[in-house]
C-alpha cells in the first residue's frame, strides 16, 4: 500500500491505496465521495469526468497515486457554500435544473465538470453553441438529452459572466 | 489490474537508470494509452515510473526557426499555446484534435510518439514537418523513428526528453477521425518545409509513412491537380473493423487533397 495526501473541494484528504487503485475508485470507495460516476470504465464517457489542478479530466483513468500532492475538485465542491454544508446551487447546476438538462442524470456530474472547464477555456472570449457541442465531445448521454444540455452550459456561462453569442 | 509498484523518479537520469535496470518495467507519462491497457491487462509492468515530476520533460520554447516541445507537454498545452498557434498553427490544429478535452489534458506528445499507435496524430507532424526527436542520449531524425506497429526507434529505457519541430513556410493536417473514438481512421499532413514538400500519412500503414509520388509533384506544382490522379495502392494498408484498405486508400488521396487545399 502507498500513501497519498492530496485536497479535495478545498480539503486535506489521505489514505492508503494500491497503485493500481484508479482516482474514481479513491474517491467513491475510500473518501464516500459517490458523485462522480463510472459509465464506461474506458475513458470515453466523461461521466467520471474531475478537475485536476482545475483542469478537466477522466478519473477513471488516473491512477490514486499520480493525484498525491494535488488538487482535486468533485461535483460535491463546486457549490458556492458546499464545503460549509450549504445547499445552494452553482451557477452551471441551477442552469442545468432551469434548462432541463439532464434525463437520467447518470452523465449530469461529468457534464457539470466539463462545462466549468468550456467556461475556464473561454472566460476571455465568446462562447458559441458551436464550441459548446464540440468540446463536450468527451461526455456521452445515453438518454441522447443533448439540447438540453447544450442550452444549460450556454445560460450556465453566460450566468458566470461569459459573453455568449 | 495486475499490481505493480509506483515510483516518481527524481531526475531524468534516476528515471532512465531504474527503468533500465529492469525490462519489465514501465514509464508513465500521461497515461491515456498505458492505463486503459493496463486495465485490460494486456500489459503486467513490475514496477511503473511516473514521469510527471520532471522539470527536464516541460515546456514549450519557441525560436526563430523551431518550436520545441517537452516530452511531457499535454495536447492541451500545445493546442492553446499562442507561440505554436503563431508559428505552425498546423501543429495546434492536429494536437486539438486528439481525443476529447479531457484526454488533451492529460495525454502527451512523448507518450504518443513512444508508443507509435498508428492511429495517433502526432506522427504526422513529427513526419510531415521533419521534426528531430531528443531523447536522454541522441538525437533521431524524424525519418528513421517509426519502424513499424508499436515499434520505434526507441532502445529499451530510452526517454524522449522533447521534440523539435522546424517552422515550416506552410503546412495543413486533415484527419478522418473515427466517430467513437476520435483516433485517425487516416490523417494527412502536408508541408512546404525549407528541405521541400514533405506528404505524411498516419492511420493507414502499420506506423506513419511518407509519401514520395505526391511530394514529388507538389514539388513542381503546389496545387490541388497535381496529385488529384496519384493513385495509392491499399497492398499494404491497415483492413480492419472500422476501415477496409481500399477506403483507407482513398481517404489518403482525399486528406491530401483536403491539406493541400487549405494552404495552396
Amino acid at each position: 500500500m502507498t500513501k497519498i495526501s492530496l485536497t479535495v473541494n478545498g480539503t486535506a484528504r489521505s489514505g492508503d491505496v494500491e497503485p493500481r487503485t484508479l482516482l474514481v475508485e479513491f474517491l467513491r470507495n475510500h473518501l464516500g465521495l459517490t458523485g462522480t460516476h463510472v459509465g464506461c470504465d474506458t475513458s470515453q464517457c466523461g461521466a467520471c469526468t474531475i478537475h485536476l489542478n482545475g483542469k478537466p479530466v477522466k478519473s477513471c483513468t488516473i491512477l490514486a497515486v499520480q493525484a498525491d500532492g494535488q488538487q482535486l475538485t468533485t461535483i460535491e465542491g463546486v457549490a458556492p457554500t458546499a464545503q460549509q454544508g450549504g445547499d445552494a446551487l452553482h451557477p452551471m447546476q441551477a442552469a442545468f435544473k432551469e434548462c432541463h438538462g439532464l434525463q437520467c442524470g447518470f452523465c449530469t456530474p461529468g457534464m457539470v465538470m466539463s462545462a466549468l472547464g468550456i467556461v475556464e477555456r473561454h472566460k476571455n472570449d465568446q462562447l458559441t453553441e458551436a464550441i459548446v457541442r464540440h468540446e463536450l465531445e468527451g461526455n456521452l448521454c445515453r438518454c441522447t438529452g443533448y439540447q438540453g444540455i447544450v442550452n444549460a452550459v450556454l445560460m450556465g456561462a453566460k450566468n458566470m459572466g461569459v459573453r455568449v453569442a | 489490474m495486475h499490481a505493480f509498484t509506483y515510483h516518481r523518479p527524481t531526475s531524468v537520469a534516476d528515471a532512465v537508470a531504474k527503468r533500465s535496470a529492469d525490462a519489465d518495467a514501465s514509464y508513465l507519462a500521461g497515461g491515456m494509452t498505458l492505463i486503459p491497457t493496463l486495465k485490460q491487462r494486456l500489459a503486467q509492468p513490475t514496477q511503473v515510473f511516473d514521469l510527471a515530476g520532471l522539470a527536464d520533460l516541460k515546456g514549450i520554447v519557441v525560436t526563430d526557426g523551431a518550436v520545441t516541445i517537452g516530452a511531457m507537454a499535454c495536447h492541451a498545452d500545445v493546442a492553446l499555446s499562442a507561440d505554436v498557434r503563431r508559428v505552425i498553427p498546423a501543429l495546434s490544429d492536429l494536437a486539438g484534435t486528439i481525443g476529447d478535452p479531457q484526454v488533451r489534458n492529460r495525454g502527451t506528445i512523448g507518450g504518443s510518439l513512444a508508443n507509435s499507435d498508428p492511429s495517433a496524430d502526432y506522427p504526422a507532424a513529427v513526419l510531415g514537418l521533419g521534426a528531430t526527436i531528443h531523447t536522454n542520449t541522441r538525437q533521431i531524425s524524424g525519418d528513421d523513428f517509426f519502424k513499424g506497429l508499436f515499434e520505434t526507434a526507441l532502445k529499451p529505457g530510452e526517454l524522449i526528453v522533447k521534440v523539435s519541430f522546424p517552422i515550416p513556410k506552410r503546412a495543413a493536417y486533415m484527419k478522418f477521425p473515427n466517430p467513437a473514438s476520435r483516433y485517425a481512421v487516416v490523417g494527412v499532413m502536408v508541408a512546404e518545409t525549407a528541405q521541400g514538400v514533405r506528404v505524411a500519412v498516419i492511420g493507414a500503414g502499420a506506423c506513419a509513412f511518407r509519401l514520395s509520388a505526391m511530394e514529388t509533384a507538389l514539388s513542381k506544382s503546389f496545387s490541388v491537380a497535381a496529385i488529384k490522379d496519384i493513385a495509392i495502392p491499399a497492398d499494404d494498408l491497415n483492413n480492419d473493423m472500422h476501415a477496409t484498405a481500399e477506403y483507407r486508400a482513398h481517404l489518403v488521396g482525399v486528406m491530401a487533397r483536403r491539406a493541400v487545399a487549405a494552404i495552396a
